[in-house]
Protein backbone atom coordinates (compact mmCIF):
# COMPACT_ATOMS: atom_id res chain seq x y z
CA UNK A 1 0.00 0.00 0.00
CA UNK A 2 1.39 3.27 -0.64
CA UNK A 3 1.38 5.64 1.62
CA UNK A 4 -0.92 8.27 -0.20
CA UNK A 5 -3.85 5.50 -0.44
CA UNK A 6 -2.99 4.94 3.29
CA UNK A 7 -3.64 8.22 4.28
CA UNK A 8 -6.94 8.62 1.85
CA UNK A 9 -10.36 7.21 4.16
CA UNK A 10 -11.45 3.59 3.55
CA UNK A 11 -15.02 5.64 3.15
CA UNK A 12 -16.36 9.16 2.07
CA UNK A 13 -19.48 10.11 1.73
CA UNK A 14 -20.63 13.36 1.08
CA UNK A 15 -24.44 15.02 0.89
CA UNK A 16 -25.94 11.40 -0.33
CA UNK A 17 -29.47 11.08 -0.93
CA UNK A 18 -31.51 8.33 -2.12
CA UNK A 19 -35.32 7.72 -2.76
CA UNK A 20 -37.37 4.79 -3.95
CA UNK A 21 -39.82 6.47 -6.62
CA UNK A 22 -41.11 9.88 -4.42
CA UNK A 23 -39.94 8.14 -0.98
CA UNK A 24 -37.23 9.74 0.38
CA UNK A 25 -35.03 6.68 1.83
CA UNK A 26 -31.68 8.88 2.55
CA UNK A 27 -31.14 12.19 2.72
CA UNK A 28 -28.33 14.48 3.05
CA UNK A 29 -25.66 11.92 4.57
CA UNK A 30 -22.59 13.01 5.28
CA UNK A 31 -19.53 10.99 6.86
CA UNK A 32 -16.00 9.55 6.89
CA UNK A 33 -14.53 6.29 7.90
CA UNK A 34 -11.11 6.99 7.92
CA UNK A 35 -8.97 3.45 7.66
CA UNK A 36 -8.31 1.32 10.50
CA UNK A 37 -11.70 2.40 12.42
CA UNK A 38 -14.59 0.35 13.56
CA UNK A 39 -17.80 1.87 12.70
CA UNK A 40 -21.28 1.15 14.39
CA UNK A 41 -23.84 2.32 11.92
CA UNK A 42 -26.84 1.71 14.19
CA UNK A 43 -30.60 2.48 13.59
CA UNK A 44 -34.13 1.27 14.11
CA UNK A 45 -35.80 -1.06 11.44
CA UNK A 46 -36.96 0.90 8.10
CA UNK A 47 -33.96 4.00 8.62
CA UNK A 48 -32.44 3.04 5.52
CA UNK A 49 -29.45 1.43 6.81
CA UNK A 50 -29.55 -1.24 4.10
CA UNK A 51 -30.11 1.57 1.41
CA UNK A 52 -26.80 3.18 2.16
CA UNK A 53 -24.80 -0.01 2.15
CA UNK A 54 -26.35 -1.15 -0.90
CA UNK A 55 -24.80 2.52 -2.49
CA UNK A 56 -21.85 2.04 -0.92
CA UNK A 57 -21.80 -1.40 -2.70
CA UNK A 58 -22.31 -0.19 -5.72
CA UNK A 59 -25.90 -1.90 -6.10
CA UNK A 60 -27.93 1.20 -5.95
CA UNK A 61 -27.07 4.60 -7.57
CA UNK A 62 -27.92 7.47 -4.84
CA UNK A 63 -29.91 10.42 -6.42
CA UNK A 64 -27.26 12.88 -5.09
CA UNK A 65 -23.87 13.66 -3.53
CA UNK A 66 -20.56 11.65 -3.45
CA UNK A 67 -19.60 7.92 -2.68
CA UNK A 68 -15.67 7.90 -2.68
CA UNK A 69 -14.06 4.55 -1.39
CA UNK A 70 -10.28 4.81 -0.85
CA UNK A 71 -10.36 8.01 -2.44
CA UNK A 72 -11.72 7.17 -5.73
CA UNK A 73 -15.40 8.39 -6.66
CA UNK A 74 -17.41 5.29 -6.74
CA UNK A 75 -18.24 5.33 -10.44
CA UNK A 76 -14.61 5.06 -10.85
CA UNK A 77 -13.70 2.68 -7.93
CA UNK A 78 -12.45 -1.43 -9.60
CA UNK A 79 -10.92 -2.59 -6.58
CA UNK A 80 -13.74 -4.34 -5.41
CA UNK A 81 -11.51 -7.32 -4.11
CA UNK A 82 -10.69 -4.63 -1.10
CA UNK A 83 -13.90 -4.72 -0.01
CA UNK A 84 -15.52 -7.78 2.04
CA UNK A 85 -19.31 -7.94 2.41
CA UNK A 86 -21.23 -10.14 4.87
CA UNK A 87 -25.20 -9.70 4.78
CA UNK A 88 -27.95 -10.90 6.87
CA UNK A 89 -27.88 -14.72 6.28
CA UNK A 90 -31.62 -14.80 5.74
CA UNK A 91 -32.42 -12.36 3.14
CA UNK A 92 -29.28 -13.73 0.52
CA UNK A 93 -28.60 -17.53 -0.01
CA UNK A 94 -30.35 -20.74 -0.50
CA UNK A 95 -30.07 -23.07 2.20
CA UNK A 96 -30.56 -26.51 0.32
CA UNK A 97 -27.64 -25.07 -1.98
CA UNK A 98 -25.89 -28.58 -2.27
CA UNK A 99 -21.96 -26.52 -1.98
CA UNK A 100 -19.52 -27.70 0.96
CA UNK A 101 -18.15 -25.24 3.58
CA UNK A 102 -14.93 -24.95 1.39
CA UNK A 103 -16.97 -24.13 -2.19
CA UNK A 104 -18.50 -21.57 -0.13
CA UNK A 105 -15.22 -20.25 1.00
CA UNK A 106 -13.43 -20.06 -2.37
CA UNK A 107 -16.15 -17.92 -3.98
CA UNK A 108 -14.73 -15.03 -1.84
CA UNK A 109 -11.53 -15.74 -4.26
CA UNK A 110 -13.72 -15.58 -7.40
CA UNK A 111 -13.70 -11.39 -7.94
CA UNK A 112 -9.65 -11.04 -7.03
CA UNK A 113 -8.68 -14.15 -9.38
CA UNK A 114 -10.41 -13.02 -12.16
CA UNK A 115 -12.28 -14.21 -15.51
CA UNK A 116 -10.66 -16.97 -18.07
CA UNK A 117 -8.59 -17.88 -14.45
CA UNK A 118 -8.50 -20.84 -12.12
CA UNK A 119 -8.05 -21.32 -8.53
CA UNK A 120 -4.18 -22.57 -7.78
CA UNK A 121 -2.84 -24.38 -4.80
CA UNK A 122 -2.07 -21.13 -2.91
CA UNK A 123 -5.36 -20.04 -3.11
CA UNK A 124 -6.84 -23.32 -1.95
CA UNK A 125 -4.45 -22.50 1.38
CA UNK A 126 -5.76 -19.44 1.44
CA UNK A 127 -9.37 -21.14 2.02
CA UNK A 128 -8.05 -23.17 4.42
CA UNK A 129 -6.32 -20.57 6.38
CA UNK A 130 -9.70 -18.69 6.32
CA UNK A 131 -12.05 -21.17 7.28
CA UNK A 132 -9.48 -21.84 10.64
CA UNK A 133 -9.48 -18.00 11.16
CA UNK A 134 -12.96 -18.68 11.86
CA UNK A 135 -12.68 -22.09 13.47
CA UNK A 136 -14.74 -23.96 11.39
CA UNK A 137 -12.01 -26.62 9.94
CA UNK A 138 -13.66 -29.31 10.99
CA UNK A 139 -16.34 -28.61 9.00
CA UNK A 140 -14.71 -27.88 5.60
CA UNK A 141 -16.28 -30.40 3.36
CA UNK A 142 -19.64 -30.20 5.09
CA UNK A 143 -22.73 -29.06 3.38
CA UNK A 144 -23.38 -25.54 4.05
CA UNK A 145 -27.09 -26.12 4.63
CA UNK A 146 -26.30 -28.44 7.77
CA UNK A 147 -24.93 -26.12 10.06
CA UNK A 148 -26.54 -23.59 11.98
CA UNK A 149 -27.09 -20.19 11.88
CA UNK A 150 -24.39 -18.70 13.68
CA UNK A 151 -21.85 -21.65 12.16
CA UNK A 152 -22.85 -20.09 8.92
CA UNK A 153 -22.40 -16.99 9.33
CA UNK A 154 -18.81 -17.55 10.46
CA UNK A 155 -18.33 -19.53 7.07
CA UNK A 156 -19.84 -16.24 5.47
CA UNK A 157 -16.91 -14.31 7.27
CA UNK A 158 -14.78 -16.32 6.18
CA UNK A 159 -15.82 -15.87 2.55
CA UNK A 160 -15.66 -12.37 2.99
CA UNK A 161 -11.94 -12.76 4.85
CA UNK A 162 -10.30 -14.85 2.05
CA UNK A 163 -9.73 -12.27 -0.08
CA UNK A 164 -8.21 -9.97 2.29
CA UNK A 165 -10.63 -6.85 2.26
CA UNK A 166 -9.43 -3.68 3.84
CA UNK A 167 -12.82 -2.51 4.61
CA UNK A 168 -15.25 -4.83 5.42
CA UNK A 169 -19.21 -4.53 5.81
CA UNK A 170 -21.51 -6.41 7.94
CA UNK A 171 -25.42 -5.32 7.46
CA UNK A 172 -27.02 -7.09 10.34
CA UNK A 173 -24.64 -9.84 10.56
CA UNK A 174 -26.41 -11.32 13.54
CA UNK A 175 -29.72 -11.77 12.89
CA UNK A 176 -30.82 -15.09 13.95
CA UNK A 177 -27.64 -16.11 15.64
CA UNK A 178 -27.49 -17.89 19.10
CA UNK A 179 -25.95 -15.30 22.02
CA UNK A 180 -23.12 -17.19 22.56
CA UNK A 181 -21.86 -17.46 18.81
CA UNK A 182 -22.63 -13.39 19.33
CA UNK A 183 -20.20 -13.13 21.67
CA UNK A 184 -17.71 -15.19 19.64
CA UNK A 185 -18.62 -13.35 16.30
CA UNK A 186 -18.00 -9.77 17.84
CA UNK A 187 -14.51 -10.66 19.38
CA UNK A 188 -13.16 -12.06 16.31
CA UNK A 189 -14.08 -8.49 14.75
CA UNK A 190 -12.58 -6.79 17.18
CA UNK A 191 -9.27 -9.08 16.50
CA UNK A 192 -9.47 -8.22 12.96
CA UNK A 193 -9.94 -4.61 14.00
CA UNK A 194 -7.26 -4.05 16.29
CA UNK A 195 -4.69 -7.05 14.98
CA UNK A 196 -4.89 -6.63 11.22
CA UNK A 197 -6.15 -3.05 11.18
CA UNK A 198 -8.83 -3.70 9.02
CA UNK A 199 -11.57 -1.13 8.93
CA UNK A 200 -14.91 -2.41 9.76
CA UNK A 201 -18.60 -0.86 9.17
CA UNK A 202 -21.03 -2.74 11.09
CA UNK A 203 -24.95 -2.34 10.72
CA UNK A 204 -26.89 -3.21 13.37
CA UNK A 205 -29.83 -1.75 15.47
CA UNK A 206 -28.21 -3.02 18.89
CA UNK A 207 -25.26 -0.88 19.41
CA UNK A 208 -25.60 -1.26 23.09
CA UNK A 209 -24.06 -4.71 22.75
CA UNK A 210 -21.35 -3.42 20.84
CA UNK A 211 -19.92 -0.48 22.27
CA UNK A 212 -16.72 -2.32 23.75
CA UNK A 213 -15.72 -3.10 20.16
CA UNK A 214 -16.04 -0.27 17.60
CA UNK A 215 -13.82 3.29 17.94
CA UNK A 216 -17.03 5.14 15.56
CA UNK A 217 -20.71 5.32 16.02
CA UNK A 218 -23.11 6.73 13.40
CA UNK A 219 -27.10 6.55 13.86
CA UNK A 220 -28.96 7.19 10.94
CA UNK A 221 -32.65 7.67 10.45
CA UNK A 222 -33.02 9.15 6.95
CA UNK A 223 -31.11 11.80 7.76
CA UNK A 224 -27.69 11.24 9.96
CA UNK A 225 -28.42 11.81 13.74
CA UNK A 226 -25.05 11.59 15.19
CA UNK A 227 -21.24 10.60 13.89
CA UNK A 228 -18.51 11.01 15.96
CA UNK A 229 -16.20 8.48 17.87
CA UNK A 230 -17.68 6.54 20.54
CA UNK A 231 -16.33 8.71 23.87
CA UNK A 232 -18.57 11.12 22.11
CA UNK A 233 -21.32 8.83 21.76
CA UNK A 234 -21.48 7.68 25.41
CA UNK A 235 -21.37 10.92 26.68
CA UNK A 236 -24.89 11.89 24.58
CA UNK A 237 -26.43 8.51 23.95
CA UNK A 238 -29.89 8.61 25.79
CA UNK A 239 -30.85 11.75 23.99
CA UNK A 240 -29.84 10.23 20.94
CA UNK A 241 -31.87 7.30 21.20
CA UNK A 242 -34.54 8.96 22.04
CA UNK A 243 -34.42 11.07 18.91
CA UNK A 244 -33.63 8.24 17.06
CA UNK A 245 -36.08 5.22 18.56
CA UNK A 246 -38.89 8.13 19.20
CA UNK A 247 -39.57 7.80 22.81
CA UNK A 248 -37.12 7.34 25.74
CA UNK A 249 -34.74 3.94 25.01
CA UNK A 250 -31.94 3.13 27.48
CA UNK A 251 -28.67 1.09 26.39
CA UNK A 252 -27.31 -1.44 27.69
CA UNK A 253 -23.84 -1.93 28.02
CA UNK A 254 -22.25 -5.14 27.93
CA UNK A 255 -18.49 -4.92 29.00
CA UNK A 256 -17.27 -7.86 29.88
CA UNK A 257 -13.71 -6.98 30.92
CA UNK A 258 -14.83 -4.26 33.18
CA UNK A 259 -17.38 -5.48 35.39
CA UNK A 260 -18.32 -2.07 36.81
CA UNK A 261 -20.46 -1.32 34.31
CA UNK A 262 -24.34 -1.18 34.16
CA UNK A 263 -26.22 -4.41 33.07
CA UNK A 264 -29.69 -3.28 34.34
CA UNK A 265 -31.01 -0.91 31.92
CA UNK A 266 -34.13 -1.68 30.26
CA UNK A 267 -33.12 -2.93 26.43
CA UNK A 268 -36.48 -2.66 24.32
CA UNK A 269 -36.05 -1.16 20.88
CA UNK A 270 -38.35 -3.37 19.28
CA UNK A 271 -41.38 -2.30 20.83
CA UNK A 272 -40.66 1.53 19.67
CA UNK A 273 -42.38 3.44 17.55
CA UNK A 274 -43.93 0.99 15.36
CA UNK B 1 -27.44 -55.68 -27.72
CA UNK B 2 -25.09 -52.63 -27.43
CA UNK B 3 -22.89 -53.97 -30.43
CA UNK B 4 -25.75 -53.22 -32.96
CA UNK B 5 -24.84 -49.66 -32.12
CA UNK B 6 -21.60 -50.42 -34.15
CA UNK B 7 -22.93 -51.74 -36.61
CA UNK B 8 -25.18 -48.97 -38.36
CA UNK B 9 -23.85 -45.85 -39.21
CA UNK B 10 -27.05 -44.41 -37.93
CA UNK B 11 -27.41 -45.91 -34.75
CA UNK B 12 -23.90 -45.18 -34.14
CA UNK B 13 -24.48 -41.30 -34.61
CA UNK B 14 -27.37 -41.81 -32.13
CA UNK B 15 -25.55 -43.72 -29.38
CA UNK B 16 -22.94 -40.75 -29.56
CA UNK B 17 -25.38 -38.03 -29.96
CA UNK B 18 -27.03 -39.64 -26.75
CA UNK B 19 -23.64 -39.64 -24.90
CA UNK B 20 -23.19 -35.81 -25.67
CA UNK B 21 -26.56 -35.42 -24.24
CA UNK B 22 -26.60 -37.21 -21.73
CA UNK B 23 -23.64 -35.17 -20.38
CA UNK B 24 -24.71 -31.70 -21.44
CA UNK B 25 -28.43 -31.42 -20.47
CA UNK B 26 -27.71 -33.14 -16.66
CA UNK B 27 -24.81 -30.88 -16.33
CA UNK B 28 -26.44 -27.42 -17.42
CA UNK B 29 -29.68 -28.56 -15.35
CA UNK B 30 -27.60 -28.27 -11.93
CA UNK B 31 -27.33 -24.62 -12.82
CA UNK B 32 -31.20 -24.62 -14.15
CA UNK B 33 -32.31 -26.25 -10.94
CA UNK B 34 -30.15 -24.48 -7.83
CA UNK B 35 -31.10 -20.97 -9.96
CA UNK B 36 -34.82 -22.71 -9.41
CA UNK B 37 -35.03 -21.74 -12.73
CA UNK B 38 -35.92 -25.85 -13.76
CA UNK B 39 -39.28 -24.89 -15.74
CA UNK B 40 -37.09 -22.83 -18.25
CA UNK B 41 -36.13 -26.20 -19.84
CA UNK B 42 -40.01 -26.31 -20.48
CA UNK B 43 -40.87 -23.12 -22.05
CA UNK B 44 -37.71 -23.09 -24.28
CA UNK B 45 -38.50 -26.82 -25.55
CA UNK B 46 -41.79 -25.54 -26.43
CA UNK B 47 -40.56 -22.71 -28.54
CA UNK B 48 -38.38 -25.03 -30.06
CA UNK B 49 -41.32 -27.19 -31.07
CA UNK B 50 -42.90 -23.85 -32.67
CA UNK B 51 -39.36 -23.49 -34.79
CA UNK B 52 -39.58 -27.16 -35.98
CA UNK B 53 -43.39 -26.66 -36.88
CA UNK B 54 -42.24 -23.49 -38.79
CA UNK B 55 -40.02 -25.08 -40.36
CA UNK B 56 -41.63 -28.05 -41.80
CA UNK B 57 -44.70 -25.59 -42.93
CA UNK B 58 -42.19 -23.67 -45.02
CA UNK B 59 -40.84 -27.06 -46.30
CA UNK B 60 -44.10 -28.16 -47.41
CA UNK B 61 -44.71 -25.07 -48.99
CA UNK B 62 -41.36 -23.47 -50.35
CA UNK B 63 -39.33 -26.89 -51.86
CA UNK B 64 -36.29 -24.58 -51.28
CA UNK B 65 -36.66 -25.18 -47.44
CA UNK B 66 -37.77 -28.82 -47.34
CA UNK B 67 -33.94 -29.94 -47.73
CA UNK B 68 -32.93 -27.94 -44.30
CA UNK B 69 -32.64 -29.70 -40.98
CA UNK B 70 -35.62 -28.55 -38.98
CA UNK B 71 -33.09 -28.17 -35.83
CA UNK B 72 -31.73 -25.01 -37.35
CA UNK B 73 -35.04 -23.23 -37.41
CA UNK B 74 -35.57 -24.94 -33.24
CA UNK B 75 -32.40 -23.44 -32.56
CA UNK B 76 -33.15 -19.69 -33.62
CA UNK B 77 -36.38 -20.21 -32.13
CA UNK B 78 -35.21 -21.36 -28.61
CA UNK B 79 -32.57 -18.92 -28.80
CA UNK B 80 -34.98 -16.10 -29.17
CA UNK B 81 -37.53 -17.46 -26.57
CA UNK B 82 -34.50 -17.45 -24.48
CA UNK B 83 -33.70 -13.56 -24.79
CA UNK B 84 -37.11 -12.90 -24.43
CA UNK B 85 -37.41 -14.55 -21.26
CA UNK B 86 -34.86 -12.98 -19.94
CA UNK B 87 -36.08 -9.46 -20.78
CA UNK B 88 -39.80 -10.30 -19.53
CA UNK B 89 -37.88 -11.55 -16.05
CA UNK B 90 -36.62 -7.67 -15.95
CA UNK B 91 -40.07 -6.45 -17.09
CA UNK B 92 -42.15 -8.60 -14.23
CA UNK B 93 -39.45 -7.93 -11.86
CA UNK B 94 -41.34 -9.14 -8.55
CA UNK B 95 -42.89 -12.04 -10.38
CA UNK B 96 -40.38 -13.77 -12.16
CA UNK B 97 -41.85 -16.65 -13.02
CA UNK B 98 -44.39 -15.53 -14.89
CA UNK B 99 -41.99 -15.40 -18.24
CA UNK B 100 -41.90 -18.97 -18.62
CA UNK B 101 -45.85 -19.87 -18.80
CA UNK B 102 -45.81 -16.78 -21.43
CA UNK B 103 -43.57 -18.23 -23.31
CA UNK B 104 -44.41 -21.55 -22.87
CA UNK B 105 -47.80 -20.80 -24.14
CA UNK B 106 -46.81 -18.70 -26.76
CA UNK B 107 -44.42 -21.83 -28.34
CA UNK B 108 -47.37 -24.20 -28.45
CA UNK B 109 -49.97 -21.47 -29.27
CA UNK B 110 -47.96 -20.76 -32.41
CA UNK B 111 -46.68 -24.12 -32.78
CA UNK B 112 -49.82 -25.71 -33.46
CA UNK B 113 -51.24 -23.39 -35.86
CA UNK B 114 -48.18 -24.18 -37.86
CA UNK B 115 -48.50 -27.59 -37.45
CA UNK B 116 -52.28 -27.61 -38.16
CA UNK B 117 -51.61 -25.55 -41.31
CA UNK B 118 -49.08 -27.59 -42.60
CA UNK B 119 -51.47 -31.00 -42.59
CA UNK B 120 -51.29 -31.82 -39.08
CA UNK B 121 -49.17 -34.03 -37.54
CA UNK B 122 -47.08 -36.00 -39.39
CA UNK B 123 -44.44 -39.23 -38.45
CA UNK B 124 -41.69 -36.78 -38.10
CA UNK B 125 -43.21 -34.73 -35.65
CA UNK B 126 -43.62 -37.40 -33.44
CA UNK B 127 -39.89 -38.01 -33.82
CA UNK B 128 -39.35 -34.30 -32.52
CA UNK B 129 -41.86 -34.93 -30.23
CA UNK B 130 -40.75 -37.79 -28.29
CA UNK B 131 -37.31 -38.42 -29.63
CA UNK B 132 -35.84 -41.28 -32.09
CA UNK B 133 -33.01 -43.80 -31.92
CA UNK B 134 -32.99 -43.90 -35.94
CA UNK B 135 -33.79 -40.89 -37.44
CA UNK B 136 -30.30 -39.58 -36.17
CA UNK B 137 -28.47 -37.97 -39.74
CA UNK B 138 -25.19 -37.20 -39.96
CA UNK B 139 -25.36 -33.22 -39.61
CA UNK B 140 -27.35 -33.82 -36.38
CA UNK B 141 -24.20 -35.37 -35.14
CA UNK B 142 -21.77 -32.64 -36.30
CA UNK B 143 -23.57 -29.82 -35.31
CA UNK B 144 -24.48 -31.62 -31.88
CA UNK B 145 -21.03 -32.00 -31.63
CA UNK B 146 -20.38 -28.54 -32.13
CA UNK B 147 -22.40 -27.30 -29.62
CA UNK B 148 -21.17 -29.74 -26.88
CA UNK B 149 -17.68 -28.54 -28.05
CA UNK B 150 -18.61 -24.61 -27.28
CA UNK B 151 -20.57 -25.53 -24.45
CA UNK B 152 -17.62 -27.47 -22.77
CA UNK B 153 -15.41 -24.97 -23.38
CA UNK B 154 -17.79 -21.76 -21.90
CA UNK B 155 -18.39 -24.44 -18.93
CA UNK B 156 -14.48 -24.32 -17.91
CA UNK B 157 -13.89 -20.70 -18.62
CA UNK B 158 -16.85 -19.80 -16.27
CA UNK B 159 -17.56 -22.26 -13.80
CA UNK B 160 -16.93 -20.66 -11.20
CA UNK B 161 -18.88 -17.46 -11.46
CA UNK B 162 -21.94 -18.91 -12.78
CA UNK B 163 -21.48 -21.12 -9.42
CA UNK B 164 -20.94 -17.99 -7.89
CA UNK B 165 -23.89 -16.13 -9.49
CA UNK B 166 -26.59 -19.38 -8.54
CA UNK B 167 -25.62 -19.60 -4.95
CA UNK B 168 -25.68 -15.67 -4.09
CA UNK B 169 -26.31 -13.10 -6.90
CA UNK B 170 -25.75 -10.08 -5.01
CA UNK B 171 -22.35 -10.99 -3.46
CA UNK B 172 -21.15 -12.49 -7.12
CA UNK B 173 -21.99 -9.00 -8.34
CA UNK B 174 -19.89 -7.26 -5.57
CA UNK B 175 -16.74 -9.10 -6.09
CA UNK B 176 -16.99 -7.71 -9.81
CA UNK B 177 -18.48 -10.82 -12.03
CA UNK B 178 -20.48 -9.33 -14.93
CA UNK B 179 -23.72 -10.88 -14.21
CA UNK B 180 -25.61 -9.25 -17.38
CA UNK B 181 -23.16 -11.22 -19.84
CA UNK B 182 -22.93 -14.09 -18.11
CA UNK B 183 -26.35 -15.14 -17.57
CA UNK B 184 -27.22 -13.68 -21.21
CA UNK B 185 -24.26 -16.60 -22.31
CA UNK B 186 -26.13 -19.05 -19.84
CA UNK B 187 -29.49 -18.96 -21.39
CA UNK B 188 -28.30 -19.04 -24.84
CA UNK B 189 -26.37 -21.81 -24.22
CA UNK B 190 -29.32 -23.55 -22.44
CA UNK B 191 -31.58 -22.91 -25.23
CA UNK B 192 -29.24 -24.58 -27.83
CA UNK B 193 -28.78 -27.67 -26.02
CA UNK B 194 -32.33 -28.13 -25.77
CA UNK B 195 -32.68 -28.04 -29.13
CA UNK B 196 -29.55 -30.45 -29.45
CA UNK B 197 -30.82 -33.14 -27.29
CA UNK B 198 -34.68 -32.99 -29.22
CA UNK B 199 -33.41 -35.55 -31.15
CA UNK B 200 -32.52 -38.25 -28.76
CA UNK B 201 -35.33 -37.34 -26.10
CA UNK B 202 -37.88 -35.47 -27.79
CA UNK B 203 -39.29 -31.35 -27.23
CA UNK B 204 -41.73 -32.90 -24.20
CA UNK B 205 -39.33 -34.62 -22.48
CA UNK B 206 -35.85 -32.29 -22.69
CA UNK B 207 -36.73 -30.98 -19.43
CA UNK B 208 -37.05 -34.33 -17.91
CA UNK B 209 -33.28 -34.96 -19.08
CA UNK B 210 -32.04 -31.36 -17.62
CA UNK B 211 -34.22 -32.01 -14.05
CA UNK B 212 -34.64 -35.34 -13.18
CA UNK B 213 -30.57 -36.45 -12.79
CA UNK B 214 -30.28 -33.29 -10.83
CA UNK B 215 -33.01 -34.25 -8.69
CA UNK B 216 -31.46 -38.04 -8.14
CA UNK B 217 -28.07 -36.30 -7.55
CA UNK B 218 -28.68 -33.93 -5.08
CA UNK B 219 -29.51 -36.64 -2.77
CA UNK B 220 -26.04 -38.48 -3.05
CA UNK B 221 -24.13 -35.41 -3.51
CA UNK B 222 -21.60 -34.19 -0.80
CA UNK B 223 -20.72 -30.65 -2.39
CA UNK B 224 -21.62 -29.02 -5.56
CA UNK B 225 -18.90 -31.07 -8.07
CA UNK B 226 -20.37 -34.35 -6.68
CA UNK B 227 -24.19 -33.01 -7.84
CA UNK B 228 -22.22 -32.27 -11.72
CA UNK B 229 -20.53 -35.88 -11.33
CA UNK B 230 -23.72 -37.33 -10.74
CA UNK B 231 -26.52 -36.17 -12.43
CA UNK B 232 -23.70 -36.70 -15.40
CA UNK B 233 -23.29 -40.46 -14.50
CA UNK B 234 -27.48 -40.98 -13.87
CA UNK B 235 -27.67 -38.81 -16.92
CA UNK B 236 -25.58 -41.16 -19.20
CA UNK B 237 -26.32 -44.48 -18.09
CA UNK B 238 -30.38 -43.50 -17.95
CA UNK B 239 -29.27 -42.13 -21.88
CA UNK B 240 -27.90 -45.58 -23.42
CA UNK B 241 -29.90 -47.79 -21.08
CA UNK B 242 -32.56 -45.39 -22.72
CA UNK B 243 -31.61 -46.10 -26.22
CA UNK B 244 -30.95 -49.39 -26.04
CA UNK B 245 -34.13 -50.30 -25.21
CA UNK B 246 -36.16 -47.94 -26.99
CA UNK B 247 -33.73 -50.03 -30.04
CA UNK B 248 -34.54 -53.32 -29.14
CA UNK B 249 -38.85 -52.73 -28.11
CA UNK B 250 -39.39 -50.25 -31.06
CA UNK B 251 -40.68 -47.35 -28.70
CA UNK B 252 -40.09 -43.75 -28.75
CA UNK B 253 -36.60 -42.92 -27.01
CA UNK B 254 -37.86 -40.05 -24.82
CA UNK B 255 -39.96 -42.50 -23.21
CA UNK B 256 -37.51 -44.69 -22.25
CA UNK B 257 -34.77 -42.22 -20.82
CA UNK B 258 -37.12 -40.42 -18.96
CA UNK B 259 -38.66 -43.80 -17.60
CA UNK B 260 -35.25 -44.64 -16.78
CA UNK B 261 -34.41 -41.42 -14.98
CA UNK B 262 -37.70 -42.00 -12.84
CA UNK B 263 -36.52 -45.53 -11.43
CA UNK B 264 -33.45 -43.75 -11.09
CA UNK B 265 -34.99 -41.04 -8.49
CA UNK B 266 -37.40 -43.32 -6.62
CA UNK B 267 -34.17 -45.48 -5.60
CA UNK B 268 -31.94 -42.56 -4.92
CA UNK B 269 -35.20 -41.39 -3.04
CA UNK B 270 -35.39 -44.58 -0.99
CA UNK B 271 -31.66 -44.83 -0.69
CA UNK B 272 -30.74 -41.29 0.80
CA UNK B 273 -32.49 -39.75 4.18
CA UNK B 274 -31.68 -36.23 3.14
CA UNK B 275 -33.80 -33.32 3.54
CA UNK B 276 -33.65 -30.79 0.85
Amino acid sequence: MTKESQAQPALEIKNLSFSYGKQNVLEDIHFTVPQGSFLGLMGPNGSGKSTLIKCILGLLTPKEGSIKLFGKPIHQFHDWNKIGFVSQKANSFNSGFPATVFEVVSMGLYGKVGLFRFLTKKHKLQVREAIKQVGMEDFIHQNIGQLSGGQQQRVFIARALVSEPELLILDEPTVGVDAKSVQNFYNMLKRLNKERGMTLILVTHDIGAMTEYITDVACLNKCLHFHGNKEEFELQQEDMMSSLYGHDVRVITHNHDHHDHDHTHDHDHDGSGH
Amino acid sequence: MIQVFFQFDFLRYSLYTGLMIGFLAPFLGVFLVVRRLSLIADALSHITLTGIAFSLLLGRFYPLFAGLNPLYMGMAFSVTGALFIERLRNVYKYYKELAIPIILSAGIGIGVVFISLADGFTNDLFHYLFGSVVTITRTDFQMIGVISAVVVVLIVLFYKEWFFLSFDEDQAVISGIPKKALHFIFIVMVALVIAASMRIVGILLVSALMTLPVASAMRWAKSFKQTFLYAVIFGEVSVVLGLVLALHFDIASGGTIVMLNVIILLISLLLTRKRM
